[in-house]
C-alpha cells in the first residue's frame, strides 16, 4: 500500500505542474498545444544545470525559465502576430522535441544523484502515514501548493477575475480598460514555466536522467486533463491523481498476476478518463460555465 | 629528384583513389527510438558510427530517429531510397511490411531489416540471439533471488520478448527450481517514467531481482534506489546502478554493419538471413559485478558453453504453463519455434495476450 501511494504521488506531480500552468493559460483564452515541447526543454535544461552545478534549486529555476522562454516564443507568434494558436502550439512541440534532443546530446548516459527528500526526524520515517505524507522531495509539495495558489488566484483575487474576463470575452475586457495582450502574455509565460518545472521533475526526481523524448506523451495527457477538469483547479488535482493511481494500479495488478488481460489494464487509465469526461459533460451548464469562451481566439483591439 | 618523383607518385595515387571514391556509398538507418535512449537505438547508432570509422570517405551515412512503426515508416524509408541511399537498415520489428513494400518499388536499393522474418531479393534480415544472453542473466537471477520471485519488465508481448522471458526463467530454474518470473508489460519500448513505475511496483510486491526488455536505464535506476539487484539492457548501464547492476546483455551491431557495408562496397551483397549470438559477438555479456564469486563463475560457465555451442538455452523437456509439452527430452528448439514463440513456460506469472 505504502509504495503504491508514494508512486501515485510521484506519477501525478509532472501532470499537476504542466496541466495547472496550461489551465491558467487557457483561462486567459490562450490554447497552447506546445506542452510536450516546453516540458522537454524544461527537462533537458534542468538536467544540464543540475549536472554541471549540482544544485537542484538552480536546476528547477532553469527548467522554469526554459519553459517560459519557449512560451514567450509561442506568445510572440500567437498573441502578438496572431498566428493560429493550434498550429503554433504543435510547431512548438515539434521544435521542443528536436531542440531538447540537440541540447541533451552530451548528457546521454549520465546519471544524476536523486534529489534530497524532505525528512522530519521521527515523523517522516516513523509511521506509514509519515512516510507517505512527508517523505517526498520538495517538488511534490510544491505541485500541490501551486494548485491551491492557482485555485485561490482564479476564484478570489482581482487579477484572477481580470484573467478570466480576458479569457471569456476579450472585447469586453478591453472595453473595461484591461490589458488583454499583457494578461495573455503573463498567463502563457506562467504556463510555460510550469510545464518547464513539470519537465524538470521528470529529469531530476522521477527518473534522474536525461533521455530524448523522455516525457513520452505526458504533455498531451496534461492537456487532456485540463479539459477533464473542466478548467477547475480542484478537479485537476483529482484528475491527475486518479489518472496516476489507475496507471500505477495496473502495474501492480500485472505484477501480482491478476489474470486480467494486460490490454484491458493498459486501457484502464484512459477508459476511466473518458467515462469521467462523459459523466461531467452530461451536465452542460457545468462544463459551459467554466470553459473560457474566447479559448483559442486571437484578439485584435479595434480601437 | 627522387623526392619529387615520390611526391608525384603519391599525388597520382591519391588522385586515383579520390576518383574511385568520388561517389561515396550512401547508407541509411531508420531508428524506432531516439539515438539518445542509451539502449536499443543507441547501440544501432554505435554500429553506424563503426561503419563510418571503418570506411571513412567511401561511405556517407544518414539516420532518421524516432520513426513510428506504421504508415510513417514507409514514407521515411521511401524518402531515403529516393534520395540515393543504396543500402538501408530498418532497425525495428514494426518496420517489416513498410521495408518490403518500399523494397519492391526500388529493386536497385538493398534493404536490411532487423528482427523480422520476411526477405526478398533485395531485403536481407538480421537479428541477434538475445535469448542466449538472457540465459546467462537468468542463471544469475536464479542464484541471487531470496524470495524466488524475479521481475521482468516487458515492452510488447511479441515472440522476441516472450523467448527472452522463457530463456531467463528456464536458466534460473536450472539452478533454483522454485524460481518464478513476474512479467509486467509497459506497452512501450521507451518511456523512462513508466519503466521505473513498473520496476517499483514489482519491488513493492516482494520481487527482488529485476530484468527488463525495454530500452531506458530507468528500471535499473529504480532498482538501485530500492537496493535491489538488476540487469542492464542493450548497453552496459553500470553508471545508472553501480550497486545494482549484476551484468548487462549488450547488443553489438558493429561487426555485422561493417561486414554488410563492406559487401556492398565489394559488390558482393546478397540477401541473407543472419542470426548471430554470443559466438558471433553480436550478443556480449558485460563484466560481472555485485555478486558472489561462485555465481559469477557459474554464469561464465553458462556463457561459455552457449558460445561454444555445447548448450542450447531451449533444451527439452520443456512444458508450457498450460501443461502442453513443447520440447521432448534432449530436443532443442528450432529457430522457427523460437521466432513464433507465443507461450510461457511453467513459473511465469502474468498475462500473455495472443
Amino acid at each position: 500500500m505504502e509504495p503504491f501511494v508514494i508512486s501515485v504521488m510521484i506519477a501525478a506531480t509532472p501532470f499537476l505542474f504542466a496541466a495547472m500552468g496550461e489551465l491558467v493559460a487557457e483561462r486567459s483564452g490562450v490554447l497552447n498545444l506546445g506542452l510536450e515541447g516546453m516540458m522537454l526543454m524544461g527537462a533537458v535544461t534542468a538536467f544540464g544545470v543540475a549536472f554541471t552545478t549540482g544544485s537542484t534549486v538552480l536546476a528547477v529555476a532553469a527548467g522554469a525559465l526554459a519553459g517560459a522562454a519557449m512560451a514567450l516564443l509561442f506568445a510572440v507568434l500567437a498573441i502578438s502576430l496572431m498566428a493560429n494558436q493550434a498550429a503554433t502550439g504543435l510547431a512548438l512541440t515539434i521544435f521542443g522535441v528536436g531542440a531538447s534532443g540537440l541540447i541533451g546530446q552530451g548528457f546521454i548516459g549520465q546519471p544524476l544523484p536523486p534529489p534530497v527528500k524532505l525528512a522530519i526526524p521521527g515523523l517522516s520515517d516513523g509511521t506509514m502515514a509519515g512516510r507517505i505524507l512527508l517523505g517526498h522531495d520538495a517538488l511534490v509539495y510544491l505541485a500541490l501548493a501551486m494548485a491551491v495558489a492557482v485555485a485561490w488566484f482564479l476564484a478570489r483575487s482581482r487579477a484572477g477575475l481580470a484573467l478570466r474576463a480576458v479569457g471569456d470575452s476579450a472585447d469586453s475586457a478591453h472595453a473595461l480598460g484591461l490589458n488583454v495582450t499583457a494578461t495573455r502574455y503573463a498567463a502563457t509565460l506562467f504556463g510555460g514555466a510550469m510545464a518547464g518545472v513539470g519537465g524538470a521533475y521528470l529529469s531530476l526526481a522521477y527518473t534522474p536522467m536525461w533521455g530524448e523524448n523522455m516525457t513520452a506523451g505526458r504533455g498531451w495527457i496534461a492537456l487532456a486533463l485540463v479539459v477533464f477538469a473542466t478548467w477547475r483547479p480542484g478537479r485537476l488535482v483529482a484528475g491527475a491523481y486518479l489518472f496516476a493511481a489507475i496507471t500505477q494500479a495496473q502495474f501492480y495488478g500485472q505484477g501480482a498476476g491478476l489474470g486480467v488481460p494486460q490490454q484491458v489494464l493498459a486501457m484502464a487509465p484512459y477508459l476511466a478518463t473518458i467515462v469521467a469526461l462523459v459523466i461531467i459533460s452530461r451536465d452542460r451548464a457545468l462544463t459551459r460555465a467554466n470553459a473560457p469562451a474566447c479559448l483559442g481566439r486571437p484578439f485584435r483591439a479595434d480601437r | 629528384m627522387l623526392r619529387k618523383t615520390l611526391l608525384a607518385a603519391t599525388l597520382a595515387l591519391s588522385a586515383a583513389a579520390a576518383a574511385a571514391q568520388a561517389e561515396p556509398l550512401k547508407v541509411g538507418f531508420i531508428y524506432v527510438g531516439p539515438v539518445g535512449d542509451f539502449g536499443w537505438t543507441y547501440q544501432h547508432d554505435q554500429g553506424r558510427q563503426a561503419v563510418e570509422a571503418a570506411y571513412g570517405e567511401a561511405v556517407e551515412t544518414t539516420f532518421v530517429e524516432s520513426v513510428p512503426e506504421g504508415a510513417d515508416a514507409e514514407r521515411v524509408i521511401r524518402q531515403l531510397a529516393a534520395s540515393g541511399h543504396k543500402l538501408i537498415f530498418t532497425t525495428s520489428f514494426g518496420f517489416m511490411d513498410a521495408t518490403l513494400k518500399v523494397a519492391e518499388q526500388f529493386p536497385d536499393v538493398k534493404f536490411e531489416h532487423a528482427t523480422g522474418f520476411k526477405t526478398a531479393d533485395n531485403v536481407a534480415i538480421y537479428n541477434a540471439r538475445f535469448y542466449e544472453g538472457r540465459a546467462v542473466i537468468g542463471t544469475i537471477a536464479g542464484r541471487m533471488t531470496k524470495s524466488n520471485k524475479i521481475g521482468y519488465i516487458g515492452s510488447f508481448p511479441i515472440p522476441e520478448v516472450v523467448m527472452g522471458v522463457n530463456s531467463a526463467l528456464l536458466a534460473a530454474q536450472a539452478v533454483n527450481p522454485a524460481a518464478e518470473m513476474h512479467v509486467v508489460w509497459v506497452n512501450s519500448w521507451y518511456d523512462p517514467g513508466r519503466e521505473a513505475d513498473a520496476a517499483k511496483a514489482l519491488i513493492a510486491q516482494g520481487i527482488d531481482v529485476i530484468m527488463q526488455h525495454t530500452d531506458s536505464p530507468a528500471p535499473l535506476q529504480a532498482a538501485e534506489a530500492a537496493g535491489v539487484p538488476a540487469f542492464g539492457q542493450a548497453s552496459d548501464m553500470r553508471r545508472f546502478g553501480p550497486a545494482a547492476q549484476l551484468t548487462a546483455v549488450i547488443d553489438d551491431w558493429a561487426p555485422y554493419y561493417v561486414e554488410r557495408v563492406g559487401a556492398m562496397l565489394d559488390d558482393a551483397w546478397e540477401s541473407t538471413d543472419t542470426w548471430g549470438g554470443l559466438a558471433e559477438g553480436e550478443v556480449v555479456i558485460a563484466p560481472y559485478w555485485n555478486m558472489p564469486y561462485e555465481v559469477a563463475t557459474e554464469a561464465a560457465a553458462v556463457e561459455r558453453s552457449i558460445r561454444l555451442g555445447r548448450h542450447h538455452p531451449f533444451t527439452g523437456p520443456i512444458t508450457d504453463r498450460d501443461g502442453v509439452e513443447r520440447l521432448a527430452a534432449g530436443e532443442t528448439a528450432s529457430d522457427e519455434m523460437l521466432l513464433g514463440m507465443n507461450w510461457f513456460v511453467k513459473g511465469v506469472v502474468g498475462d500473455l495476450p495472443n
